[in-house]
């Protein structure tokens, strides 16, 4: 019963090692985020009346990426199947249409009637 | 068993001489007040559901009586102005959160979902009884305070109304659907879960009853779309409470921001809506015109399209509140596109009827209602999707009369119809067909009688939530009002003969109607554990010939019994 | 007499081995849930139940970051100032704690699923840990909070921002210009949306750390490391959900600009 158990339990066990490395870069990660908000790193302009500026492309950037450390180690995603995969990218596909599509409106209320 | 072949014909009832419920049924398994608040079988709490969401529909129904006995007349006669907008807000609460999200996921959803993929029950029994509980807390909740006061900002909650200038329970409402947000939240999920993990042997995604599939899209929109309700509601109490001012313009808040969260939800919870009605459709139409949905891929995947546009185009509620052109032009654009799914729904259910062999059964009449009317209330919906001619429309009582046409032309009708399809299974009894047939028919004249004079009434300007008009719109008001009594009528008698069938209804053995599914091949009432073995699915769903064979196999097995 | 219907015992959907009992009542573990056909489905179904409870939260976030992004596009300087109101030092350890508490979360899940007992019990105790003193850092910030003034509503005052220099350790750092009125007033917009994310973030780790709790007492009893991990394992993707939470308020809204 064990055996069979070991063998279609496709549970993977992700090692400490793994753990403390990804710790490490978290913490390395923090560390990054404030010391880049220390700066001003300018600002894209794109066209007039559209700037993009680097600090928070930047902190959003390191988060995310910190994010996507938890998730695919700390929370196993990458060890896990596909539903799981597509569960996780439906949420944050949902969460970006709501933050995304609510904004649109409001960039675009400057632009004037037409 | 009849002695021809079961096929052709549909009501196939048993021996009512020697047939008899069986004893062992869910219904009988336990008794005391007890095993029924403390179950965790899914039959048992869609049945507490279904006595829950009865009674929630009487009292929202009043208040659609009193509304329309109000607006008889021109003038404010029946009730003061402030407490129409109460009596207009809380039938829109009660009827939406306490009636249509919950009426056929959780009623018959609950029921059906574990018996159609041929599982022993939801994934979650106690998830489920928990969503049943915060139900009951928050219908309370919403009734308590009617009671005491009620509130009178309009379903809609809309700021700064509700958060400065109201002195109405605006916090104990919003806390009432809050909570019944997480019961709808708790059932979605469960469903979700049962229908990726619990399907039986054999049964992939493309052999489910079309039934399945759309409370399974109706699922993601309650789980993904619910939690911004709730998130919108907490906002709304806090600055109602605190006086903070995220949706306050004189502190730099913004009442927009209030409609894009709600709206978020509450677009996707018409879908929420809609959707499992769709599914009781599939599931009729097929059954009473003997063949199976015609391009049942297409179907399948309409309901989960509807599920994903649906979260796209929330803003056309907003069209004139102020939000930029540009996201007007994208989100009108967007709802174009998801017309299309429910339109495709519609064209297959209509090539699923031709060439078939119709009959009028109640469930079927109702259908019929439903197609008919949702395709109207539909194609409303068009010309509001438009934003041209949404200035003129909105907030006038063409959308009352489309939204009407959805929801109880659409919705109701096929609540009605999924209810008599499935009482047999449910209690072992038939109802009476032909005064059910005829209260069919009263609901739909009723219905149209009612809602169709408030499409004109909108077209001529007549505003939404006004409980006094100009006297020209009287007459198109009183004949509303007349179809509505009709409608009443309409409703009060399957209350009434249900109850009776209860008790007096023929017995319906298995399968009365000869349908496909695999809750048609368990007793009626289902055993506790729906299934004595979990079944193998071997067949593709409406397989009608699959059903014959089956029919021809047991009456040679009989035949041989009989003859030894 | 025989059901119509097919009899399956263990069909192949539901598990690869032949011997899966299947019958009235057959073999298996005290914690499988009847309407389960194996261990293997149920602990499948409850993890990808959390994730769908997950998705609900990132949702129900989802409204307050809208919230958040708006106000502070409309309102960048207001928000600016606001944020040097609060610690970086605070912050940050706060961040490293919660890290440091998903870290041994993540640890406790692998005790549990190498079936030691006392490992998890040292891990799940420091989570506890570090999720206590993360709470206990955002006590002392929101008392600090309280003593300036800086919660919105009734008491709420702008002073720190129409005349930054009567704030000499803020201003010691920023050198922030003063505010015109009507924009120092926007920093309450500011506070209350710092309040109610921090807040509902700090109600979602007390309710956390209550379960914690729960889970220590059961797991000195043994209860987890059996082979039954999977409510340790639920328990963590909600505790690593959290700490995401976190990690994007923190650069929201503490990095905004601290130069």
């Amino acid at each position: 019963m064990s055996e069979q158990h070991e063998q279609e339990h496709e549970h993977h066990i992700v090692s400490p090692v793994t753990y403390m490395i990804i710790f490490g870069a978290l913490l390395v990660g923090t560390a990054l985020t404030v010391l880049a908000s220390y700066f001003d790193l300018g600002e894209w302009h794109i066209a007039p009346g559209l700037t993009l500026f680097w600090n928070p492309v930047v902190a959003l950037a390191i988060a995310t990426t910190k994010m996507m450390l938890v998730v695919l180690f700390f929370m196993h995603v990458k060890y896990s199947s596909k539903l799981t995969k597509l569960t996780v990218a439906a949420g944050f596909f949902m969460f970006l249409v709501l933050v995304g599509m609510t904004l649109a409106d409001y960039f675009t209320r400057a632009w004037g009637r037409w | 068993m009849s002695p021809t072949t079961a096929v052709s014909t549909i009501v196939t009832l048993p021996d009512q001489s020697t047939a008899r419920i069986p004893k062992m049924n869910f219904l009988t398994k336990e008794n005391g007040l007890l095993s029924w608040l403390l179950t965790g079988d899914h039959k048992r709490i869609a049945t507490l559901y279904l006595i829950s969401i009865t009674f929630f529909f009487f009292i929202g129904g009043a208040l659609a009586g009193l509304i329309r006995l109000e607006l008889l007349t021109p003038q404010t006669s029946l009730m003061a102005a402030d407490t129409y907008n109460k009596v207009f807000t809380m039938h829109g609460i009660i009827m939406i959160f306490f009636f249509l999200v919950p009426s056929v996921p959780a009623t018959l959803g609950n029921f059906l979902i574990p018996m159609m993929i041929g599982a022993k029950d939801l994934a979650l029994p106690k998830v489920n009884l928990l969503s049943w509980y915060l139900y009951i807390i928050g219908g309370c909740m919403g009734v308590y305070v009617m009671a005491s006061g009620g509130v009178d900002t309009g379903w809609t909650f809309t700021t700064p109304l509700s958060t400065h200038y109201v002195n109405t329970h605006v916090i104990s409402t919003a806390m009432a659907a809050f909570i019944a947000g997480f019961s709808s939240v708790f059932t979605g999920l469960n469903f979700i879960v049962t229908i990726h993990k619990m399907r039986c042997p054999g049964m992939t995604w493309f052999r489910l009853p079309l039934f399945v599939w759309s409370n399974y899209a109706a699922s993601i929109l309650m789980v993904l779309g619910t939690p911004v309700l709730a998130i919108t509601l907490v906002l709304v109490m806090l600055e109602r409470a605190f006086g903070i001012g995220v949706f306050d313009p004189t502190k730099g808040g913004d009442p927009i921001l209030f409609q894009h969260l709600f709206w978020f939800y509450s677009h996707p919870a018409v879908y929420i809506m809609i959707l499992p009605g769709m599914g009781v459709i599939s599931e009729v139409v097929s059954t009473f015109s003997r063949k199976r949905v015609f391009g049942y891929t297409a179907v399948a995947f309409s309901s989960v399209a509807i599920a994903v546009f649906g979260f796209f185009v929330w803003a056309h509620h907003m069209f004139i509140m102020g939000i930029s052109n540009y996201a007007a032009l994208i989100f009108s654009l967007l709802t174009m596109l998801v017309a299309v799914p429910s339109a495709i729904k519609i064209f297959n259910w209509a090539f699923t009827l031709y060439k078939g062999s119709i009959t009028f059964e109640t469930p079927m009449l109702y259908a019929f209602g439903f197609m008919g009317l949702f395709t109207i209330g539909g194609l409303t919906g068009v010309f509001l999707g438009t934003t041209g001619t949404d200035i003129h429309l909105t907030e006038t009582y063409f959308i009352v009369a489309h939204f009407h046409f959805v929801m109880v032309g659409g919705m109701l009708m096929a609540f009605l119809s999924g209810m008599h399809f499935w009482w047999p299974k449910w209690t072992g009894r038939m109802y009476p067909e032909k005064i059910s047939q005829f209260a069919a028919v009263v609901t739909f004249i009723g219905f149209n009688f009612t809602f169709f004079p408030q499409f004109i009434l909108g077209m001529l300007g007549m505003p939404r939530r006004y409980a006094s008009y100009p006297p020209e719109f009287q007459a198109l008001n009183v004949f509303s009002t007349a179809g509505a009594s009709i409608l009443g009528v309409g409703y009060l008698l399957p209350i009434i003969y249900l109850t009776w069938s209860l008790k007096y209804g023929a017995v319906a053995g298995n399968n009365p109607w000869q349908a496909t599914g695999l809750e048609w091949q368990t007793q009626s009432p289902p055993l506790t554990e729906n299934f004595t073995e979990i079944p193998v699915m071997d067949h593709e769903a409406y397989d009608y010939e699959w059903l014959e064979k089956q029919d021809l196999a047991k009456m040679q097995a009989e035949k041989e019994v009989a003859s030894v | 007499m025989s059901d119509s219907t097919a009899i399956a015992n263990g069909g192949q959907a539901l598990s690869n081995s032949a011997n899966t009992a299947n019958s009235a009542h057959g073999e298996h573990p005290p914690y499988q849930r009847h309407h389960f056909a194996s261990v293997e489905q149920q602990a499948d179904t409850t993890n990808f139940a959390m994730w769908l409870f997950l998705l609900t939260e990132i949702m129900f976030f989802g409204g307050l970051f809208t919230s958040y992004l708006i106000m502070r596009n409309w309102y960048y300087q207001a928000f600016v100032d606001a944020s040097h109101q609060l610690s970086i030092f605070w912050g940050t350890g706060n961040t490293v704690v919660l890290i440091a508490s998903s870290f041994t979360m993540a640890m406790s899940v692998w005790s549990a699923e190498m079936k030691r007992r006392k490992s998890l019990l040292i891990y799940l105790c420091l989570t506890l840990v570090f999720g206590l003193t993360f709470l206990g850092i955002k006590g002392i910030e929101w008392h600090e909070k309280w003593e300036k003034h800086h919660i919105p509503g009734a008491h709420y005052s702008v002073q720190s921002f129409l005349n930054p220099q009567s704030d000499p350790e803020v201003y010691k750092e920023y050198q922030d210009k003063p505010l015109p009125p009507d924009a120092a007033q926007k920093t309450e917009e500011y506070f209350f949306l710092y309040f109610a994310m921090t807040g509902m973030h700090a109600l979602h780790m007390v309710i956390g750390i209550g379960i914690l709790v729960f889970m220590i007492f059961r797991a000195k009893a043994g209860a987890y490391t059996t082979g039954h991990v999977t409510f340790v394992e639920n328990f963590g993707l909600y505790w690593h959900f959290v700490d995401i939470i976190w990690i994007y308020l923190f650069a929201l809204l503490y990095l905004i600009s601290r130069h």
